[in-house]
């Protein structure tokens, strides 16, 4: 097999997950994108792996463990990405990633206070339980 | 190096590159699926014909234990948490106008251009490099696990603490919230006495959280 072919595809299933991560709205859809990403790049890694064991003379068959690596980390970042993403909806009601822009300076700012808002109303009344506690 | 001279050309492909060919445009056009559908939920559900392609490209490598591992992780696990992430924020049934922001189209010009040099970069530096995949598998599960135990034992060792600790980071991130919510709605009442300020207290809170809801 040419390596041209898992070549291409992985380069194009890393634009495809590139344009997902750029524009995309739902943080949920964003982290799908992200796993795209990282799937091209395991198919790289595979790739090359065999091509390398066959062409080389030692090679320790460091792409496919790097491959293993790559899908366990990728485990560990999905569920820490969406317990982020659940505190976030939990505490904003929104999971949108557009509307977090707490910390963006510009001349917007007062564009999106309606999270802010109703933060800053759920930050006082539990101020006030407190006090009063 | 006489591999290069004695590469095939692209025009007579073999039945392993004809097949290649074949599930990887089911992989791509599923993914672009993935970016493009404005259904939260197929969107998941063509990630899982993507991931699934992926596998089968890792067989037709002769990667045999990356393809199950990519079957029982991905498709298995990965995208029945991101079903369920879905669910767990309320995510629209059907469509939903605003699954794409603004910047799409800044988005695809990039994605465009990204595609384009890699594409013309990568085709031109591999275009006679060939893979050999007659004879013994390279990625039997035999391959793999001994090298992965004696080469890469160190690796695999703090590998496995990353996903301890981020397995009780997940846990963490999950409960903090919800212990809050429980401190907050307990303190009002376990003192006693002040009636009227503790009504007015809930009330608010309670507000508070609808609103956020």
């Amino acid at each position: 097999m040419h390596l041209a072919y898992p070549a291409v595809l992985s380069a194009l299933l890393f634009c495809t997950g590139l344009y997902g991560v750029l524009a995309r709205r739902n943080a949920i859809l964003v982290l799908m994108s992200v796993e795209l990403m990282l799937n091209a790049v395991n198919l790289n890694l595979v790739a090359f792996d065999v091509w390398l064991t066959r062409a080389a003379i030692e090679t320790l068959h460091s792409g496919q463990a790097l491959t293993l690596f790559t899908i366990a980390i990728a485990a560990a970042e999905i569920g820490i990405g969406l317990a982020i993403v659940l505190a976030v909806h939990r505490n904003r009601g929104t999971s949108d990633i557009d509307r977090l822009r707490d910390a963006a300076e510009g001349p917007d700012d007062d564009l999106d206070d309606g999270p802010d808002s109703d933060a800053a109303a759920r930050a006082q009344a539990a101020g006030k339980a407190e006090a009063t506690a | 190096m006489s591999i290069a001279a004695a590469s095939p050309g692209f025009l007579s492909p073999t039945g392993v590159e004809i097949a290649f060919l074949l599930v990887g445009l089911v992989t791509f056009g599923a993914a672009l699926v993935t970016v493009t559908t404005r259904q939260l939920v197929h969107a998941a559900l063509w990630l899982v014909v993507a991931l699934g392609g992926l596998a089968v490209e890792y067989l037709l490598l002769t990667a045999e234990f990356i393809a199950w591992v990519q079957v029982l992780i991905y498709v298995g696990s990965v995208v029945v948490l991101l079903l369920f992430g879905l669910m767990l924020t309320k995510a629209p049934i059907g469509r939903s106008p605003d699954a794409d922001s603004g910047n799409r189209w800044a988005a695809l010009l990039v994605a465009g251009a990204a595609a384009a040099a890699l594409v013309w970069v990568v085709v031109d530096a591999f275009r006679t490099t060939w893979i050999d995949l007659d004879g013994a598998a390279v990625g039997t599960t035999k391959v793999t696990g001994e090298s992965l135990f004696q080469n890469w034992v160190l690796p695999f060792e703090a590998l496995s603490v990353l996903l301890l600790a981020a397995l009780v980071g997940a846990i963490v991130l999950s409960r903090k919230a919800k212990a809050d919510a429980a401190a907050s709605s307990r303190a009002p009442q376990e003192r006693g006495d002040q009636g009227a300020d503790r009504s007015e207290d809930r009330n608010t809170d309670r507000s508070a959280q609808e609103g956020a809801r």
